[in-house]
């Protein structure tokens, strides 16, 4: 799950982690009074899920309230189009108003889970205020990392060993020590699977603190953790994604026009790419679940076709143990339900297979029942391309 | 032969009278397999399915013989009954739960390693050697003997693959699924050594998807090690970078673990990949000539 800057932020000072001084705002009357409160420039920044909001717009100093004012006009409502948004870019709902810093030196402080090593790795560099990625390509070798091995946790000389690295000296070092400390234990204590601070910065008055802040979370733990559950943003969330997420099903939406209804994650993925292999391109990811019965596939099925880039659909279940005719009934009902016009390719495959193409085929709908994943991939592209 | 279970694999179910534990021990016993006790704190001394049910697996284990465990805890409660029949000495555990937090993943897996157990999963459709024993919810009746070793972070891919096979006349040694988790109990590499130290296994199918390195670290032990022909297709060629595809680890991130990266790895390292998910079983045939 993601969050704002301004709710990472938040998160941040509740371990002790410095941040610049600010509030969140939804109006520009709000904007203007942060500002006076803080009495002196500000910074205003659009809180949308993606980066690249400095050159796209979303981030402007205000040297006076008036002016932030102006500028929360201009930016509350506005649709930000970033590198990470897509060309339909994300609408403007909140900004963040913070002191402007007088900065010294941007540096870079990130956690993440290392699959290779599965353990939590600390990363730090001198080279703060870009892409990590891109830093890890050029210079690796500024790049220093930690890993935290789970039966000592996360040690106060790895801090160190990472603060000297920056270069830091001093106070700042001292600073730089508890700030990595606090994040260690923010990202801990919240189950997350990314802390991101990029850039750190080393202010001319050698404080340390996060400019901008990103945290993601383990979605397997939200259990744990109720508040951060609340957080979550359904309107930086494609309509149909959230609708899917209400009963459960795994749907990401995607830009071509044979919509597949799946169980199973890899399988779903298979069958997008051989949708892809066949000439077509897929509308979506859907998994059903393992355990596809009637109820789910009828949901599943309502929010496929809500996609009205949809030509034709593919159901590809391949049922094992779950009974093949259940799920053929399913389809049959949701489809009746629904009143669906446009032409289905259903493959089944497992116990009772063929009851269930009996269903399939005595319903009167725009049925077209395939034996293989590949004879239906084909099929489904052929009748996209033609509706 | 076949790794990890067979024959004489005495099975100790840990969540087994739950719904899913129910349901799949019912499975798993027409299939063959020997379940030898249930574990359900606070339901001791009772039975079920005709089986007995036991507090802890400790006691599984020294009334019963069992010497390997599956687990259908929920989330919050698996890592604490994986860890619980590692304590019990139990050497193959296969924990099915999905959803397991993966900071919990970090300290279990230490605690698996250090005390030499080793985990199958979680989030995975378990293991099978055809016609000998079945430690997990995929559908038997698709699988039959044979000498293929199968590897896979997927479930329903995996049966699709392990059916294709079968039509074609290739049975399995072992199938094994591996989790679709960041962290899972055991990664390619090590159910590669096993099939390479297996005289039954012929070749291996290895089903990946993309997130992640473990294809790549495969490809690597592969060319360095593996003396079997390896089949194999990675999922995902047309997901999205920076969507999670359903499994935890299955998402691209800052430009890493795509499809096509793993493919040009383990086809480097001479690897017979397939593109299309249609011609798993129609490579392997080419290959092998029969």
């Amino acid at each position: 799950m993601k969050i704002h800057e301004y709710q990472a932020k938040s998160i941040l000072s509740k371990f002790n982690v410095k941040i610049p001084k600010g509030r969140v705002a939804e109006t520009p009357e709000e904007v203007r009074k942060i500002a006076e409160e803080i009495g002196k420039p500000v910074v205003i920044k659009a809180q949308i899920h993606a980066g690249g909001r400095g050159k796209a717009g979303g981030i402007k100093v205000a040297k006076t309230p008036e002016e932030a004012e102006k500028i929360g006009k201009e930016m509350i409502g506005m649709t930000l189009v970033t590198y990470q948004t897509g060309p339909e870019g994300k609408v403007v709902r909140k900004v963040l108003v913070e002191e402007a810093l007088e900065v010294e030196k941007e540096l870079y402080l990130g956690i993440v889970l290392d699959r290779v090593k599965e353990c939590p790795v600390i990363m730090a560099s001198p080279e703060g205020g870009v892409e990590i990625e891109k830093v890890a390509e050029e210079h690796p070798e500024l790049i220093f990392k930690e890993w935290v091995d789970p039966t000592v946790g996360f040690l106060p000389y790895q801090a160190r060993k990472l603060a000297f690295s920056l270069g830091l000296k001093e106070k700042a070092f001292q600073e730089c020590v508890s700030f990595i400390l606090g994040l260690w234990k923010a990202f801990h204590s919240t189950d997350a699977s990314l802390a991101e601070i990029n850039p750190l910065v080393l202010t001319k008055d050698q404080q340390v603190l996060a400019l901008d802040a990103k945290i993601n979370f383990d979605d397997n733990a939200l259990f744990r953790h109720p508040e951060i559950k609340e957080m979550r943003d359904i309107y930086e969330e494609d309509p149909l994604e959230v609708e899917a997420s209400k009963y459960d099903l795994n749907y990401i939406k995607l830009d071509g026009n044979v919509g597949c209804m799946v169980n199973g994650a890899g399988l779903a993925m298979a069958t997008m790419d051989i949708i892809k292999h066949s000439g077509g391109m897929p509308a979506n990811f859907l998994d059903v679940g393992g355990g596809a019965n009637e109820e789910r596939v009828r949901n599943a099925f309502k929010i496929l076709i809500a996609d009205k880039s949809v030509k034709a659909v593919l159901i590809n279940i391949f049922g094992g143990i779950v009974r093949c005719d259940m799920v053929a009934q399913g389809v049959v009902n949701a489809a009746k339900e629904v009143g669906v016009s446009l032409p289905i390719v259903v493959r089944l495959e497992g116990t009772n297979v063929e009851a269930a193409r009996e269903i399939l085929l005595n319903s009167n709908l725009n049925l077209y029942v395939a034996k293989t994943m590949k004879e239906a991939a084909e099929k489904a592209v052929e009748l996209a391309s033609k509706n | 032969m076949a790794i990890l279970i067979d024959k004489n694999t005495r099975v100790v179910v840990q969540g087994f009278t739950g719904k899913e534990g129910t349901f799949h021990s019912q499975q798993m016993i027409e299939y063959g397999t020997k379940i030898v006790a249930g574990v359900t704190p606070g339901k001791g001394g009772t039975t079920h399915l005709g089986i007995p049910v036991y507090n802890t697996v400790e006691e599984a284990v020294s009334k019963e013989g069992a010497n390997a465990s599956i687990i259908f805890v929920p989330a919050p409660f698996a890592p604490d009954a994986i860890c619980e029949a590692v304590d019990a000495g139990i050497k193959v555990i296969v924990c099915i739960t999905e959803g397991v937090p993966a900071l919990d993943m970090v300290n279990v897996k230490k605690f698996v390693v250090s005390r030499g157990a080793r985990l199958i999963g979680p989030n995975c459709p378990g293991v099978i050697s055809p016609g000998k024993c079945k430690m997990g919810i995929m559908p038997g009746h698709i699988h039959k003997p044979g000498t293929i070793g199968i590897v896979s972070r997927s479930g329903t891919l995996t049966y699709e693959a392990v059916d294709q096979l079968t039509k074609l006349g290739f049975g399995q040694s072992t199938a094994v699924g591996i989790g679709g988790d960041p962290i899972v109990g055991s990664t390619f590499v090590d159910i590669l050594k096993l099939f390479n130290e297996d005289p039954e296994t012929e070749a291996v199918v290895l089903i990946g998807e993309i997130g992640g390195s473990a294809e790549e670290e495969a490809a690597e032990y592969i060319k360095k090690e593996f003396k079997k022909p390896v089949f194999s297709f990675i999922a995902g060629q047309t997901a999205p970078p920076g969507r999670r595809m359903g499994h935890a680890g299955a998402i691209i991130s800052g430009g890493k673990g795509t499809a096509e990266e793993k493919m040009r790895a383990l086809s480097s390292a001479g690897v017979h990949v397939v593109k299309s998910p249609a011609e798993i079983g129609l490579k392997v045939k080419e290959v092998l000539g029969r």
